[in-house]
């Protein structure tokens, strides 16, 4: 077996550790926050889990990638937590909750509910 | 000198007459007196004149006859058109002319016409089991068939809106009856649990308060679902509305282009709805048969199903009605 070319591993090191400090940067935000909620200002299904949210009597924290300073470092940093599509992403609690379709399926079965209350992100 | 006047010379053979022609077409004919040049002059510009204006007739009549046949080509193709979407398969050869999306949909909705045929044997499977009182074991298995028969119409109506959003958004391969409740492409599942709760008594209350939850869940997600579509419906007028203005400048045209490609990207968007509403249905669907016992779910998929046709008999009737 051949090792890999020290340049090939420096790269990957590199690549690696700038991917990690772009999610980290992610995972911050949403340490910081009871909900939160990345959109895109033109998104309209970001709109729709915006409202759904709202209707549960949740206040999540909104990003918005294009319009934040720190945008697009925080796109790459979805991208890199395997977000597809990018936008609309929601963390509870500081965990990913994911994409639409994610929320409205906990939403359905009543675990999304479930999940702001144990954040404290609503009360009843 | 020689007569040659066409008016005497009557026995003249052609070829003689179009010597004598071609003498007195030339302007600066020497021959024949001024008199009788300008009367065969006179004839020749008359006859010039008569044969330019049948010809306009004929030309005018020709192209009447290209339009009125091209409209009745039209008036056909969408006769055809119509005919296909009732479900009435007519080979197309040689349709060449007809888009990708046009074809997507056309397969759509014969697909959907094999799955509905499918679905009622199904049906009528289940509905001779409930009546014969069949066991539970044999009940769920036929209620797992009709369930992941359910889950196949899902997935080929995603294929089709990837094909053809607005085939599926404008719900024609659908009854007409059907599309009087049509909301983003298909059914509201929280009419349908309204629907669902007499007749599925008897419930526990347990049973009850899930099933409103559900309701009230599933209501929830179409509220946001539709705020989303009219926002992007706003948006989309909105970009359309900033490209009008005075025409002319490059910097207008630049404008109306960039509008152009954004009003593009937000149409690409309604895929997404379609998607999200069917999965909507879908969850809906999956949650109920948990609250619900095999033998509830078997005679809720059988109200579901007597619903639909009703929609769909009552389609028929509305068509075939007789018109003044």
């Amino acid at each position: 077996m051949d090792k890999p070319p020290l340049n090939n591993i420096v790269s990957r090191i590199k690549h690696t550790s700038i991917k990690g400090e772009l999610m980290e940067i992610v995972r911050e935000v949403a340490r910081k926050n009871a909900a939160v909620i990345f959109t895109k200002s033109w998104c309209c299904m970001c709109h729709s889990m915006k409202a759904l949210l709202y209707e549960l009597g949740a206040s999540p924290a909104v990003y918005e990638l294009d319009q934040h300073v720190n945008g697009t470092q925080m796109e790459w940093g979805l991208r890199a937590l395997g977000c597809c599509p990018v936008v609309p992403v929601v963390f509870i609690g500081g965990t990913l909750v994911g994409s639409a379709e994610d929320i409205i399926s906990l939403h359905v079965d009543g675990s999304l509910k479930h999940m702001l209350i144990n954040a404290k992100a609503i009360w009843l | 000198m020689e007569d040659t006047s066409p008016r005497t010379d009557s026995s003249t053979d052609a070829d003689t007459e179009d010597k004598m022609s071609n003498q007195l077409q030339g302007i600066g004919a020497s021959d024949g007196s001024d008199k009788s040049r300008d009367q065969k002059t006179l004839r020749r510009l008359a006859q010039n004149r008569e044969a330019a204006r049948k010809s306009r007739l004929r030309k005018k009549a020709y192209v009447q006859q290209l339009e009125s046949s091209r409209m009745k080509l039209t008036q056909l193709e969408q006769e055809l058109q119509r005919a296909r979407q009732q479900g009435i398969f007519i080979s197309s050869s040689g349709d060449q002319s007809q888009s990708i999306g046009g074809n997507g949909a056309l397969a759509f909705d014969v697909e959907y016409a094999r799955w509905l045929e499918e679905h009622n044997k199904r049906i009528n499977e289940l509905r001779g089991a409930v009546n014969s009182h069949a066991g539970d074991g044999e009940l769920r298995i036929i209620v797992d068939g009709v369930v992941s028969q359910h889950d196949d119409i899902f997935r080929i109506k995603g294929d089709a809106a990837k094909a053809d959003v607005f085939h599926i958004l404008s719900g024609m391969w659908k009854t007409p009856a059907e599309r009087c409740f049509l909301w983003l492409g298909g059914f509201r599942s929280s009419e349908l649990l309204k629907l669902l709760i007499n007749q599925l008594e008897p419930l526990t209350e347990q049973q009850l308060l899930a099933i409103n939850n559900l309701q009230q869940s599933s209501q929830q997600a179409e509220d946001a679902l539709s705020q989303g579509m009219e926002a992007l419906q706003q948006s989309l007028a909105e970009t359309l509305a900033g490209s009008l203005g005075p025409t002319g400048s490059s910097g207008n045209v630049a404008n109306y282009m960039g509008q152009m490609a954004m009003a593009m990207g937000k149409l690409g968007t309604l895929e997404g709805f379609i998607r999200q509403a069917d999965n909507l249905r879908q969850q809906t669907l999956q949650q109920m048969h948990r609250i619900l016992t095999t033998r509830q779910s078997a005679r809720a998929l059988l109200a579901i199903s007597d619903y639909f046709s009703r929609l769909r008999a009552l389609s028929s009737l509305w068509l075939a009605r007789p018109r003044e």
